[in-house]
């Protein structure tokens, strides 16, 4: 019986990560969407699959030394969005603060910005 | 855990015991530990490709290079692999050792052929002259994406050597401490293989 409860459970993963692998793709390739809300939808698809694995496929938060492992993760997300998002940041801003305008314009030209 | 005898050291009194479960528990969540700074690796590898991103240097962009088809078929073959190693778990909780070496070698097929496929893409970007040599865009990508590639690559020479030891030794509790940690790293492999579909792919495409 438990054994049945964890096959659902990855079959259900399965067909969940397979629909929003494929709707994803149509929305990217197909441009049903433009700008932003496109950029939003594809990366909300990714967020959900993320989640739909972790618990589907990684069983996060269940059986034993189930706490342990979820603070480890949630710690890591905290160190994840700190290293790319003040990436980011830094280097957009970067651009801005540092370089003189026509040395920004010649590159700009050049090779497309920084 | 190894599945020779050994003589257990005498304990002195209130002295802790480590029993089977309890020893493999803390080697899962020591494996678990090592895949979090493994994804903090990636994470880092990504940042550099977003920043990288648009420096193409008048070499192609991402949506140049882009080949929708190809990319979905190595998504979805990944994905089913993941699938087929959750099912090689579910075989070694009946303990049933033709179905644990069924599904892992389904899971091994797959992974080659999405390694195959992968390496024909690379391989036809550096005959077209767009190697990672050509701009700091294709240096991140080819970093990136070759990051997890290699991650593959070590994940199936660790399922065909432990496939042999299943086949010759059947599930000793070391071996399937060994596939519990596998089944992990592939896991991981295809969740960190869903944000470089989504992220270098996807939206390179759309820009």
């Amino acid at each position: 019986m438990k054994n049945f409860k964890a096959l659902i459970s990855y079959v259900v993963g399965f067909i969940l990560s397979l629909l929003l692998t494929i709707a994803a793709y149509l929305f990217a390739v197909k441009h049903l969407l433009v700008g932003s809300g496109l950029i939003f939808t594809i990366v909300t698809m990714a967020i959900i699959q993320l989640y739909v694995q972790l618990i589907f496929f990684l069983h996060l938060g269940q059986g034993l030394g189930a706490k342990s492992k979820l603070w480890v993760f949630l710690f890591t997300v905290l160190a994840i969005a700190v290293v790319v998002g003040g990436s980011l940041w830094i280097m957009s801003n970067l651009n801005y603060n540092m370089t003189p305008q026509d040395v920004n314009n010649y590159l700009m030209e050049q090779n497309g910005g920084f | 855990m190894s599945y020779r005898r050994r003589k257990l050291p005498k304990l002195k009194p209130g002295e802790i015991t480590v029993d089977k479960h309890d020893s493999n528990e803390k080697t899962i969540f020591g494996f678990w530990v090592y895949l979090m700074t493994d994804l903090l690796m990636f994470a880092a590898l990504f940042a550099t490709y977003a920043v990288l991103r648009s420096n193409t240097f008048g070499g192609p962009a991402q949506r140049d290079i882009f080949n929708g088809l190809l990319v979905l078929a190595e998504t979805i073959i990944l994905l089913t692999s993941s699938f087929t190693t959750g099912l090689g778990m579910l075989a070694l909780a009946r303990q049933d050792k033709n179905k644990v070496v069924m599904w892992f070698g389904t899971t091994f097929i797959l992974g080659l052929s999405f390694l195959v496929l992968e390496i024909s893409e690379f391989w036809h970007l550096i005959v077209e002259g767009n190697s990672f040599q050509r701009s700091a865009f294709l240096s991140s990508f080819f970093t990136l994406v070759g990051t997890h590639g290699l991650h593959i690559v070590f994940g199936l020479v660790w399922m065909i050597i432990l496939l042999i030891r299943v086949n010759s030794r059947g599930l000793t509790p070391g071996n399937i401490r060994k596939l519990t940690s596998l089944s992990l790293f592939w896991h991981f492999l295809d969740i960190v293989w869903i944000f470089i579909f989504t992220i270098v792919y996807l939206l390179g495409a759309a820009r």
